[in-house]
């Protein structure tokens, strides 16, 4: 059993442990999704909601049903049924309520299912033995750490519409460096806390 | 034996997941029925909502134009929405300009019917109807350019007027796509539709519509177009086009003449050579019937050798300039590539035209 407090493990899947910067999960919409900050908060906030939600209905299915019954082996498909159910959910809930980030959104949106930092979250939550509080801790950490990346990408991608980019980084090679940068700047932040 | 066990935990999983998801949609896509207001309550509408405005529109039989078949990319199903449309949204801003927006123009095929909507819509396309029709005849013109007469079925007559067109239904792989043409039958042909198509390369309507035989069925919807007729028989009217353009001045030419035997009215018709003449005996028929009209053909290219042509050479534009005497009250109708419009349009305003009294078809 991992001992350390929920709220570290939090902070740290923010900071320390970012999953975009520190294990490069979810890079696909995170490229894709960064040009306008408005965009990226709403796919940031629709990510937070729902890895928190999966990683939590995840542990439960995982600890109740598969552990007893011996079946860990289906933890893969059973945790991309829910990421699936639950990213479908959020679509209807979006379209509902806001149908301008909606359309901005786009195809990003039913692709959060493939999102590799939403299962990537679910994966480490079972390789690290987090308990529930621990897993929603990770979660909501893992999905604030991954949208404070994706807006403060878009931040920059925005202020770089003004640079005089050399015409052969223009584009996703540009892009690919700033986020390099960003992960070495977060590497400041190691040895704070350790979550391994 | 082993397998089952993981067979059933995994079903009953799967389905407490979709039972959960029926149940969201129950809740969250549910919008109940909607009212649809239409020019301040002259039509009201009650749609089940959840559908987009231009399909609710057409179910209720209402037909507002889109050549697209409903994915945002002609930008033909304008409408206003006053209220309840919710914001633009970003698929629609390329197709409109800042104004539109500010008028709260939307395209029809984009916003949702979410709630109780109040739009405005073109009084015409309030009278537009969904026609069932057979071809009564097809003949070659030129090489590339078919007329075709369609028998109405359903409903029997069509009332329309000079220089409107009607959207035809064309089957397409992806589904039924809608292509415009303009009417050329006279609106005193009240119980059929003639149209004048040029067949385009890999085009989908002109193939369709070229590809037709005798008693095959066809359907459209119309009349669609703002061009009104000047209605004061002193103001001569000049046609100047060229192709398939020919289609709405014939139409606008025997209907002037029906109704006003001496008007004055201009024909002024470009080919590139004598091959792509046509109409041009039925026109000088009319002519010699009505001496106040006249038909002038401009062939631009140089003549084949052992032809021969006594009329204009030239551009159409060079033609127009050269008939027309200056400050007459004067109507035009211009229907051709974008340059000879614009080319047309100048010599017009040189003659005194002003912008409303030129109305133009750009293909």
């Amino acid at each position: 059993m991992n001992a350390t407090p929920a709220l570290v493990i939090l902070i740290a899947a923010i900071v320390t442990n970012n999953i975009l910067l520190a294990n490069f999960l979810g890079m696909c919409s995170f490229l894709a999704c960064s040009r306008q900050i408005d965009t990226a908060l709403g796919l940031g906030a629709a990510v937070i909601f729902v890895l928190t939600c999966t990683t939590v209905i995840n542990h439960v299915i995982y600890h109740m049903v598969l552990v007893p019954w011996q079946m860990e082996y289906l933890q893969f498909i059973v945790f991309i049924a829910v990421i699936a159910a639950f990213v479908q959910f959020v679509e209807m809930f979006v379209e509902r309520f806001t149908p301008v980030l909606y359309y901005a959104l786009g195809i990003f949106l039913p692709l959060i299912t493939v999102n590799c930092a939403i299962l990537g979250a679910s994966l480490f939550m079972i390789i690290r033995d987090y308990t529930l509080a621990q897993s929603a801790g990770f979660g909501l950490g893992a999905g604030l750490g991954w949208a404070l990346a994706i807006a403060l990408m878009a931040g920059i991608r925005q202020k770089m519409g003004y640079s005089d980019v050399p015409r052969p980084f223009q584009g996703v090679a540009i892009a690919m460096v700033v986020t390099g940068v960003m992960a070495m700047a977060f590497m400041g932040f190691a040895g704070m806390v350790d979550i391994q | 034996m082993g397998f089952v066990l993981p067979v059933v935990v995994l079903s009953i999983l799967f389905a407490a997941l979709a039972a959960g998801l029926l149940v969201a949609e129950r809740l969250l896509v549910n919008y109940g029925v909607c009212t649809i207001d239409i020019n301040a309550g002259e039509k009201e509408l009650e749609v089940p909502g959840g559908q987009h405005l231009l399909s609710a529109l057409y179910s209720e039989e209402i037909f507002i134009p889109s050549a697209c078949g409903g994915r945002g990319s002609c930008s033909y199903c304008k409408v206003t929405v006053l209220s309840g449309g919710g914001p633009v949204l970003p698929t629609e801003t390329p197709y409109l300009s800042r104004s539109e927006v500010r008028n709260n123009v939307r395209l029809a095929c984009q916003v949702k019917v979410r709630e109780d909507l109040n739009i405005r819509i073109p009084e015409d396309l309030l009278h537009v109807q969904l026609f069932s029709a057979v071809v009564e005849s097809t003949r070659e013109l030129t090489h590339d350019i078919k007329e075709i007469r369609l028998k109405l079925l359903e409903p029997e007559q069509i009332s329309h007027r000079p220089g409107q067109y009607v959207q035809v239904q064309a089957p397409s792989p992806e589904g039924p796509v809608y292509r415009a043409y303009s009417i050329s039958s006279p609106v005193y042909e009240t119980d059929m539709v003639q149209l004048v198509v040029r067949l385009v390369p890999g085009g989908i309507g002109s193939t369709y519509l070229h590809n037709l035989e005798v008693g095959d069925p066809v359907e459209f919807t119309g009349p669609f177009g703002e061009f009104e007729l000047n209605e004061e028989p002193d103001v001569e009217i000049v046609c100047v086009g060229g192709g398939c353009g020919m289609a709405p001045m014939r139409n606008i030419i025997y209907t002037v003449y029906d109704r006003w035997p001496d008007r004055t009215c201009w024909l002024f018709f470009g080919c590139r050579t004598t091959e792509d003449i046509f109409y041009l005996d039925d026109f000088e028929e009319l002519a010699e019937k009505h001496p106040n009209f006249h038909v002038i053909y401009a062939l631009s290219d140089q003549l084949h050798p052992g032809e021969e042509w006594d009329g204009e050479t030239g551009f159409i534009h060079l033609s127009a300039d050269k008939y027309l005497e200056p400050g007459v009250p004067r109507q035009a109708f211009l229907c051709g590539p974008p340059p000879m419009i614009e080319a047309v349009t100048e010599v017009l305003k040189d003659k005194g035209l002003q912008d409303e009294d030129i109305f133009y078809d750009e293909f």
